[in-house]
């Protein structure tokens, strides 16, 4: 049986799968008369095909969904609705994505509806008129085959307030989901995106009321999509469009992080949160966070100052230009991270002149400004539309250099004669190329005849050609994650149609043991994984070399045997009891006879800069000497037989460095804590405001160990009283850092090859944040949660973990989920309260830095979650809303099978 | 569609879900092929009623009379122990389910004749005249219960796409239309007592929307519903639909109807369909159905694969998984029926795939 995450799947000719990992949905809005004087007035004159170029455009600039709206006093709708759609029906370029029709007449949205082949989107229903119109709309909606976006607008009018807008989309999905079985998936809530710093004091929250309520309604109602139109927040500044540009930016860089997962926005003309004038985004920053009672006046000081310019959107356009001064290679980057065209041919040329191979440029500034792009797409900086254009940059680079590289080729006199032919392409479902351009380029500048296929191409088409060309190897690529399945499925056909060609493997999420385990098993002949296009080459050209290629595979199959080998012997652990028994088996609390202590400072504490003498003292040395390679324990180890002599140097070192972070304020050290009411059901924890609705909730795990029935099987959860039990409970969280201002340091010392003080400085940094976790956490058991105000340990006693209560971090055996991180960041707002960020994966940055959970339960102790198995791996996906792929992808060392 | 609402006959959706669960089910051949095999005159067609080529129980119009050679679907009123012995010969020949012979019985399709007056009649003659062939059959063999589908075709019209070249945005039927006399066709079906309803050949996926939409409308007005069957076709290797959809995209397009089963069928052999069953396969939470052609039409039009090629390549569908309903489409004839019983015989049918949370709930 096979498991299937549950996405949303809309469609025009072609599928739209909502995964998580396209982050954000992009509405086209230039279809739309309400929106654009433009189109307005090309469907008022009856100018169709002009209307349909817009569309066309729409789609060219990365759209995903297009906005079809037509409600105009003076035009007849519906017919103008159907007129349009049905000739963009005749435009496969256009017709490839589904529709959202969009209309605040019922009867105009039926209309297009009718006309609508692929899945599409209702734009919108809502309360407005009460629950028996609301739900023949949605029945209608089901029967037609389209999802919805549900405004939350009930009979009392617009909701305003976050509680508002929980409430109504709480009581729009209830009605869908139990009254008509209307999928989840398919419902969109808008909850309402309005207009900010308008002068009224009551407008001031709008923004942070409409974040809010998004984290909470895709916290509290599974599957479901948050949407908005997000130009409408900036309304009070229209006429300056770098500052509303700006908004934006801001805007969704926020809701996005709190869950809004679609929306009706020109991207494409979107700046960069981080590369916003400072001072800009920080007044930005105030009114959208509403942070500042005087944030309008302030911003509107400012705004003046922006309102002359109009290129590129708040990046300081009075300067826009300013960037072509800079050296080729920092231009190219550039030109690669803001999609400028104009200057792609001059620039290549520029550096091609000062390259001794045309090559060079395309695997030097070309190659590092795309890295550039993807890391900001990756932690969710860029959108995909500026993708596109960053690859239309690069395109028009490559195409300037190809002739020469030609006629390099012509030149070297290597022409006629190809090394082999490679058919490559990206596979179905993904449309990322521009890693396959490069190593397209690359190959053919190495004399490899490359024919490709382009993006989201079907296995069967890849095989055909790859027949009729007589190719000698095949190669696949793709980014995102269910890319990795295609191309095992790709492997498999290969097998099953009898091709004996050898498979390549690229792209930015596959690796070398994903194609040891899940692809080369499946196919017979060689089936290499290529790190990156500057691997390619080698890779090709002992493929297609009599002499090199056993040799060249006899390494690859032993390295592949040997991840496959090391998989298998994951499994041998102790057998696991049912998931089921552990619960039986689990920690009980004796909520009878225990009552959790209230904290004195219940809510958020912040410390900023604190003082670093205070935390030295808490200092657990022993670790500091392990990293160093010295085996033993402080203070024992400075007089150890063996290391003591290196210990007791090291450890003097130490201490003069220390002495001048302290001194010369190298370091700061930075922290949050709060601490919430907080219940437990099940493995889940649920954290309260202190109005006594939901924060949100944690996720844990059990132990599923083999135990005798006094030993539970442990999981976080059991030490927060559970809900049931009628016990008021808390639960506090905290996150660290003293790594501030290191990077200076380490450059500094890098620069003066003084490895040694660099990884000095690092280890004493990581000691710190240590001991300021250690340090807090005392604070937090004395005064602030203060269940133990008489606590008075030594160090030592303090390291062997005496005292009352525990800190598990996530991603630690306690609670081994990563991902559980990002709830602990967006509770505590770390990064902006302690400086600390988390990237993509949930490592922290400054890495000398400290986070995770309080428990005060006096049995409270740390364990190792260790071996799971599916049935808690499946319940664990649903608490989270993972499909079981996801859970399994986040769980994978604790997995206790092989999944698939 | 509406889960709500009850079975309309609850005891033979049971037999067929629980046949379902257990082994990969047979569907039948191609009718028109073997009604081919009688060689009817057009005197066989127009029989007593309709002796001057029109209906004389019916007040036409214009009047006069038009060939009606070539309206199989007519034949139901007609010659119908024709259609019974081809049903029959399928029913021999291990079919568990058998189409009804209404592949044209709309009244876009009836207007070539001027009969669209007949359609609701055509559609309950042709669940009754297989109702009956499958009742006789499930008495001979009570451990193979045999199921009437209630077919509706595509229609020669596309709600999708212009017939004018210079008119992108030209449409020679709509929506409503469509939706209007498949209402008709359903009715008819349903009191003719078809087992379930399958909307197929579907070339383009707004007439099969407003085929779905339709047989909503009825299951709502008579307060119970029968499962919906539905098999698109892949028009060629360019691997979309006639109306340029992938297989993905036309399956997302019809799943909110939460049929029983997802297929295809027609103008592509056994071996150009299948990595678009192996598609529908991997996606759909419902039965996935394969009813190809007998291969690639060759230079006269004729389908030349013969039982045991088909058989071959559909066993292979079989055994990797990827099937629980086979059949045939344009050239299959009772011998590659079963031929293709015999091979898919004992191969465990594929398992439906379930949400995560389904399971974990």
């Amino acid at each position: 049986m096979s498991f299937q995450p549950r996405h949303t799947v809309l469609s025009g000719l072609e599928p739209l799968v909502i995964t998580p990992e396209l982050n954000f949905i992009n509405v086209g809005e230039r279809t739309n008369v309400t929106g654009s004087a433009q189109f307005r007035k090309m469907i008022k004159e009856g100018r169709f095909e002009d209307a349909v170029e817009v569309a066309r455009q729409q789609v060219e600039n990365g759209a995903q969904i297009l906005d079809v709206n037509m409600d105009e006093g003076l035009i007849d709708s519906e017919a103008a609705m159907v007129r349009f759609l049905n000739l963009i029906a005749s435009e496969p370029d256009i017709a490839r994505i589904p529709v959202m029709v969009d209309s605040s007449k019922w009867t105009v949205i039926e209309a297009g509806l009718k006309c609508l082949q692929g899945k599409g989107v209702v734009n919108s229903i809502s309360l407005k008129e009460g629950e028996e119109q609301f739900l023949e709309h949605a029945r209608k909606v089901m029967r037609y085959g389209a999802a919805a976006v549900v405004m939350a607008f009930d009979e009392e009018g617009q909701a305003d307030t976050c509680e508002r807008k929980v409430a109504i989309c709480t009581r729009a999905y209830r009605i869908l989901t139990e009254q008509l079985d209307f999928p989840p998936e398919d419902i969109i809530f808008d909850p309402n995106i309005f207009a900010i710093a308008t002068g009224i004091e009551e407008h001031n929250n709008y923004a942070v009321d409409f974040i809010e309520a998004t984290r909470i309604i895709r916290q509290t109602l599974p599957h479901c999509h948050v949407s908005g139109g997000v130009s409408n927040v900036s309304f009070s500044f229209r006429g300056n469009e770098p500052v509303r540009a700006a908004i934006h930016a801001v805007f969704l860089y926020h809701a996005i992080r709190a869950g809004m997962d679609m929306g009706i926005v020109n991207a494409g003309a979107l700046p960069i949160v981080d590369e916003l004038d400072p001072e800009l985004r920080e007044r930005v920053e105030d009114i959208v966070l509403n942070r500042r009672a005087d944030a309008t006046e302030r911003l509107l000081d400012f705004a003046a100052s922006y309102k002359s310019g109009s290129g590129e959107s708040g990046v300081g356009s009075a300067k826009a230009d300013e960037w072509r001064s800079l050296p080729v290679a920092e231009r190219i980057a550039h030109a690669l991270v803001h999609g400028i065209d104009a200057y792609a041919e001059v620039d290549a040329e520029e550096a091609r002149l000062m390259s001794s191979r045309p090559l060079d440029v395309i695997e030097g500034p070309l190659m590092d400004g795309m890295n550039i792009v993807g890391d900001l797409f990756g932690a969710g900086k860029m959108f995909l539309p500026q993708v596109v254009k960053s690859a239309r940059v690069m395109k028009k680079a490559v195409a300037w250099l190809l002739p020469f590289i030609e006629e390099e080729k012509l030149r070297t006199g290597e022409v006629g004669k190809t090394n082999g032919k490679i058919v490559m392409a990206t596979v179905k479902g993904d449309v990322h190329d521009i890693g396959k351009n490069i190593v397209g380029v690359v190959l053919r500048c190495n004399n490899f005849e490359v024919i490709d296929l382009g993006v989201m191409v079907p296995a069967q088409k890849i095989l055909d050609t790859a027949r009729a060309e007589n190719a000698d190897m095949i190669g696949l690529s793709g980014l995102i994650t269910p890319s990795l399945e295609e191309m095992a499925h790709v492997a498999r056909e290969m097998q099953r149609q009898d091709f004996h060609l050898p498979l390549l493997i690229g792209g930015a999420t596959t690796s070398r043991a994903h194609t040891a385990l899940k692809i080369d098993p499946h196919y017979k002949a060689p089936t290499v994984w290529v790190k990156d296009a500057s691997r390619a080459v080698g890779v090709a050209q002992s493929l297609i070399t009599k002499e090199l290629i056993e040799p060249f595979m006899d390494k690859i199959r032993a390295e592949y045997a040997d991840i496959r080998e090391r998989h298998k012997d994951r499994g041998n652990g102790k057998r696991l009891v049912s998931f089921e028994k552990a619960r039986a088996q689990r920690f009980e609390g004796d909520w009878a006879n225990y009552q959790p202590p209230a904290p004195n400072k219940p809510g958020i504490s912040v410390f900023e800069d604190f003082p670093l003498e205070a935390i030295v003292p808490f200092i657990d040395w022993s670790p500091f000497f392990n990293a160093w390679e010295l085996a033993g324990r402080y203070p024992a180890i400075l007089t150890d037989a063996v290391v003591g002599a290196q210990a007791s140097e090291l450890f003097a070192d130490a201490q003069t460095m220390l002495d001048r972070i302290i001194k010369e304020k190298w370091l700061s050290a930075n922290g949050v804590i709060g601490l919430w009411k907080a219940n437990s059901h099940g493995e889940d924890i649920e954290v309260y405001n202190t109005d006594g609705s939901v924060l949100t909730q944690l996720h844990c795990l059990r132990q599923q160990a083999d135990k005798p029935v006094e030993r539970p099987d442990f999981c976080l959860a059991d030490f927060i009283a559970p809900k049931d039990s009628g016990v008021e409970d808390w639960i506090g969280a905290f996150a660290v850092t003293a790594g501030i201002g290191i990077d200076a340091h380490i450059e500094r010392f890098q620069k003066d090859y003084d490895d040694y003080s660099a990884i000095l400085l690092k280890a004493l940094a990581d000691r710190l944040a240590e001991a300021f976790a250690e340090c807090l956490h005392q604070r937090v058991r004395c005064e602030h949660w203060g269940y133990a105000p008489d606590e008075s340990l030594e160090n030592n006693e303090l390291i062997a973990e005496k005292y009352r209560g525990i800190r598990p971090a996530p991603g630690y055996p306690a609670c081994p989920d990563h991902t559980e991180k990002a709830t602990l960041f967006r509770i505590l707002d770390a990064t902006a309260r302690a400086g600390i960020t988390i990237t993509e994966n949930f490592a922290m940055v400054p890495t000398a830095a400290v986070s995770g959970w309080y428990f005060a339960h006096p049995k409270s102790q740390y364990f190792v979650v260790g071996k799971i198995s599916r049935e808690q791996v499946l319940d664990y996906a649903g608490r989270k809303g993972w499909s079981l792929l996801e859970a399994e992808r986040w769980l994978a060392p604790n997995l206790d099978y092989d999944p698939e | 569609m509406n889960q709500q609402l009850p079975w309309l006959h609850a005891d033979r959706v049971q037999a067929l879900e629980q046949a379902l669960a257990r082994r990969i089910l047979v569907i039948d051949g191609a009718m028109g092929t073997m009604i081919q095999s009688h060689h009817l005159e057009e005197a066989d067609y127009r029989g007593q009623r309709f002796v001057d080529g029109f209906d004389s129980t019916h007040v036409h119009g214009d009047g006069c009379g038009h060939d009606l050679k070539g309206n199989n679907d007519l034949l139901l009123l007609t010659r119908p122990e024709v259609i019974a012995s081809v049903h029959d010969d399928y029913l021999e020949a291990g079919a568990d389910l058998v189409e009804t012979n209404t592949f044209n019985a709309t009244s876009i399709s009836q207007a070539d004749y001027h009969l669209q007056h007949i359609v609701y009649e055509l559609n309950r003659e042709g669940a009754r005249v297989a109702r009956a062939c499958c009742d006789a059959f499930s008495a001979q063999t009570p451990d193979q219960p045999r199921f009437v589908i209630g077919v509706l075709g595509p229609t020669s019209r596309t709600a999708s796409i212009s017939p004018d070249v210079n008119d992108p945005g030209f449409r020679n039927t709509n929506f409503d239309e469509l939706r209007g006399t498949y209402r008709e066709a359903v009715e008819g079906l349903i009191d003719g007592g078809a087992d379930t309803i399958m909307v197929e050949t579907i070339f383009d996926t707004l007439n099969a929307k407003a085929a779905l939409y339709a047989i909503e409308e009825v299951f709502e007005q008579r307060g119970g519903r029968l499962p919906i069957m539905i098999s698109g076709t892949i028009t060629d290797r360019s691997g979309r639909t006639l109306s340029g959809q992938t297989a993905e995209a036309f399956h997302a397009s019809l799943a909110h109807s939460r049929p029983l089963s997802f297929g295809l069928n027609c103008a592509l052999g056994a071996t150009d369909m299948r990595e678009h069953v192996e598609t529908l396969s991997r996606i759909s939470h419902s039965f996935v159905s394969a009813h190809p052609n007998a291969g690639l039409p060759n230079a006269f039009g004729e389908y030349d694969e013969t039982p045991e090629e088909m058989a071959a390549t559909l066993h292979e569908f079989a055994t990797s998984g990827l099937l629980n309903l086979v059949g045939g489409c344009c050239g299959t004839t009772p011998a590659h029926i079963k031929a293709i019983a015999d091979a898919v015989r004992g191969v465990p049918p594929r398992q439906l795939p379930v949400f995560a949370e389904e399971q974990a709930a």
